[in-house]
């Protein structure tokens, strides 16, 4: 075997050699590709599935309805429809890619149509390929992953990425993406390698890949002299940051003298599990839509993690985000499906204003966990002052709830994410009593280049003037009102960004566990104040 | 053997689309003959067991259909289909 080497963009550092295992991705489900003899098969058994399972639906419903699926039967029937697939599969395209473009190319001839009955057909050959797609992605064999495999997709969302089981280790290399993704970010948190933006090679990676997440190299079928090398590379790595994690540190205090807090940017109780809450200032972020999303709707799951966060801090201060879905975040039956712009539409606050039976669910175990600690509640995406006014009243109502139940609870602080530019401009109008700056949707927003578009991150900079500017004019304001700043962006805890962030007033960094010691090591090598 | 060939004028509103083909197909699969369909003379000619097939002629309303048959029950099989066409598909 030759080995190939390629390279893409590094998202997440960490060197990793695993078995390459291609992903694809359909309404929010994963499957694996295999070998072309089980490609062939899967797709026979998924169209199979597909007509069976009509017939119990057939015999039921009768009239119209019926006869609509037994046409789209008798097309599925049809060895005509799949003769282009067969030979795709055997080339090395996956079941579900072959099928799917097979359909799209039938359904572009009836759409091109110049009468309209056949372009209406489109609609069962667009419906005949998504329920074929259904049987791939929800059948009985949903993604297992044995441990340290590379999952390689043309992208990956973050609900999938918490559906992995990462304790074994793992990487990720995507053939789109980007560093200032919610993915990219999640991974960072977790030290899984990441590589993106490698291009349409992702479906062609196979066997054993050995990546560099930070270099953004990838080598597929590695020499045994590469990984020999590699290896006792990847071993004083992963042993050192186990040493250094649990180690005290000096701290984050920069050269002339200035404290800074460093806190923590979390996602799950695993992110601070080896971590001893004493090498920190406390959790500056803990973002519940992957903290509890499994637990919505359950006041006491919710209640439960949230104290044991507050007893691992031990007395250190907990800031936990209410739930901040939508935008690149889609959590289902809760953020809206079908948005053109997701990220300026339905998402954090304004969600939950909407949904006001599960913003009190979380807002009840999170004033019961106040009980235990310091916890601070933090809004996301706010946007009008009546949005923390509309918070705070259901804040008195809760409390008021449990105070007539006869239920303990504990005072919170309650305070807002800086992630609208007009926001930013006037952090005065609102009444909260803190502020956390979020860097990576700031920044989006302030230079109109989104975050999960790779093709703009040179546009969407943080160092740029006019985004540095509102940084300074919040923490400015905080300074002289008294109310803490904080900032929980990628930013944070980038060497490049972390002097200028600091100039510009900023005292607290919240960073992803993994960058804490580096985080500390900028800081202390850094000088503030002016020497004259 | 050689191929016996029949012509008939689609004249039903929506003209080849998924009922009708399939309606087309199921009556054509009940033949041992080859059966193939066309919508001109000259093809090209596609088997008239594959609704998938005959769908992709997007034939309309006013168009001529040409059926082909070879086998054993090759005119038994043009008369019905040709028939089935003209009764418009017996759609209401």
């Amino acid at each position: 075997m030759i080995e190939k080497h390629f390279s893409g963009t590094g998202a997440s550092t960490g060197l990793h050699v695993g078995r390459a295992i291609i992903v694809g991705i359909i309404g929010g489900n994963m499957r694996e590709k295999l070998e072309p003899e089980d490609e062939k098969s899967a797709l026979k058994t998924a169209i199979n599935d597909a007509i069976a399972s009509t017939g119990n639906l057939i015999a039921t419903l009768g009239g119209a309805e019926a006869e609509i699926l037994n046409i789209q039967n008798a097309l599925l029937s049809d060895d005509a429809l799949t003769e282009t697939v067969w030979p795709q599969i055997e080339a090395g395209v996956s079941a579900h890619d072959a099928w799917h473009s097979a359909l799209d190319i039938e359904i572009a001839g009836y759409l091109a149509s110049q009468d309209e009955y056949f372009r209406a057909r489109s609609t069962d050959l667009i419906d005949i390929r998504d329920r074929v797609s259904a049987h791939f992605f929800g059948g009985p064999k949903p993604l297992a992953l044995a441990g340290g495999e590379i999952i390689i997709a043309h992208d990956l969302a973050p609900s999938l990425f918490m559906e992995i089981e990462w304790s074994h280790g793992g990487g990720i290399i995507l053939g789109a993406g980007s560093t200032t993704s919610h993915v990219a970010m999640l991974a960072r948190a977790k030290s899984i390698p990441m590589v993106i933006g490698v291009g349409d090679i992702w479906k062609d990676l196979h066997g054993t890949i050995l990546m560099d997440g930070g270099q953004g190299s990838i080598i597929e079928n590695p020499s045994s002299e590469t990984k020999r090398l590699l290896s006792s590379e990847i071993k004083v790595q992963s042993s050192s940051q186990a040493r250094e994690i649990v180690a005290e540190d000096d701290g984050a205090i920069t050269a002339d003298g200035i404290k800074i807090s460093v806190m923590l940017n979390i996602a799950s109780l695993d992110d601070i599990a080896t971590i001893n809450a004493n090498v920190c200032n406390g959790i500056g972020l803990t973002r519940t839509e992957f903290f509890v999303r499994d637990a919505i709707f359950h006041e006491d799951v919710q209640f439960d993690r949230y104290v044991a966060l507050l007893k691992w801090a031990n007395g250190r201060p907990v800031t936990i985000r209410t739930i901040d879905a939508g935008g690149d975040k889609p959590l289902e039956g809760y953020t809206s499906p079908r948005e053109a712009n997701p990220f300026l539409g339905q998402r954090g606050i304004r969600l939950s204003l909407l949904h006001l039976d599960i913003f009190n669910i979380q807002l009840r175990a999170l004033l019961r966990a106040a009980a235990f600690g310091p916890l601070k509640i933090m809004l996301p995406m706010v946007t009008r002052p009546l949005d923390v006014e509309d918070a705070r009243a259901a804040v008195s109502a809760v409390k008021l709830e449990l105070l007539n139940a006869g239920v303990p609870f504990g005072e919170c602080e309650l305070g807002m994410m800086v992630e609208v530019p007009a926001v930013a401009l006037c952090p005065q109008i609102f009444n909260v009593d803190f502020y956390s700056i979020g860097s990576n949707d700031l920044t989006q927003y302030a230079t109109a280049a989104s975050r999960d578009n790779g093709d703009v991150a040179d546009y969407a900079d943080t160092a740029h003037p006019g985004v540095m500017a509102m940084i300074e004019h919040v923490a400015d304001y905080g300074n002289s009102a008294g109310k803490p700043v904080s900032l929980c962006g990628d930013a944070g805890s980038d060497p490049h960004f972390i002097h200028a962030l600091l100039k510009a007033g900023i005292r607290t960094l919240s960073v992803p566990p993994a960058a804490l010691l580096s985080t500390n090591a900028v800081i202390r090598s850094l000088t503030l104040t002016e020497r004259i | 053997m050689s191929a016996v060939m029949a012509s008939v004028q689609l004249t039903n509103e929506i003209g080849l689309h998924a009922r009708p083909s399939v309606k087309l197909t199921q009556l054509a699969k009940k033949f041992s003959a080859k059966l193939e369909v066309a919508t001109s003379e000259e093809g090209p000619w596609v088997d008239a067991k594959s609704p998938v097939k005959i769908m992709r002629l997007k034939a309309v309303q006013g168009e001529t259909l040409f059926f082909r048959a070879k086998g054993n029950d090759a005119t038994d099989a043009l008369d019905e289909l040709a028939a089935l066409v003209y009764r418009r598909f017996d759609e209401a």
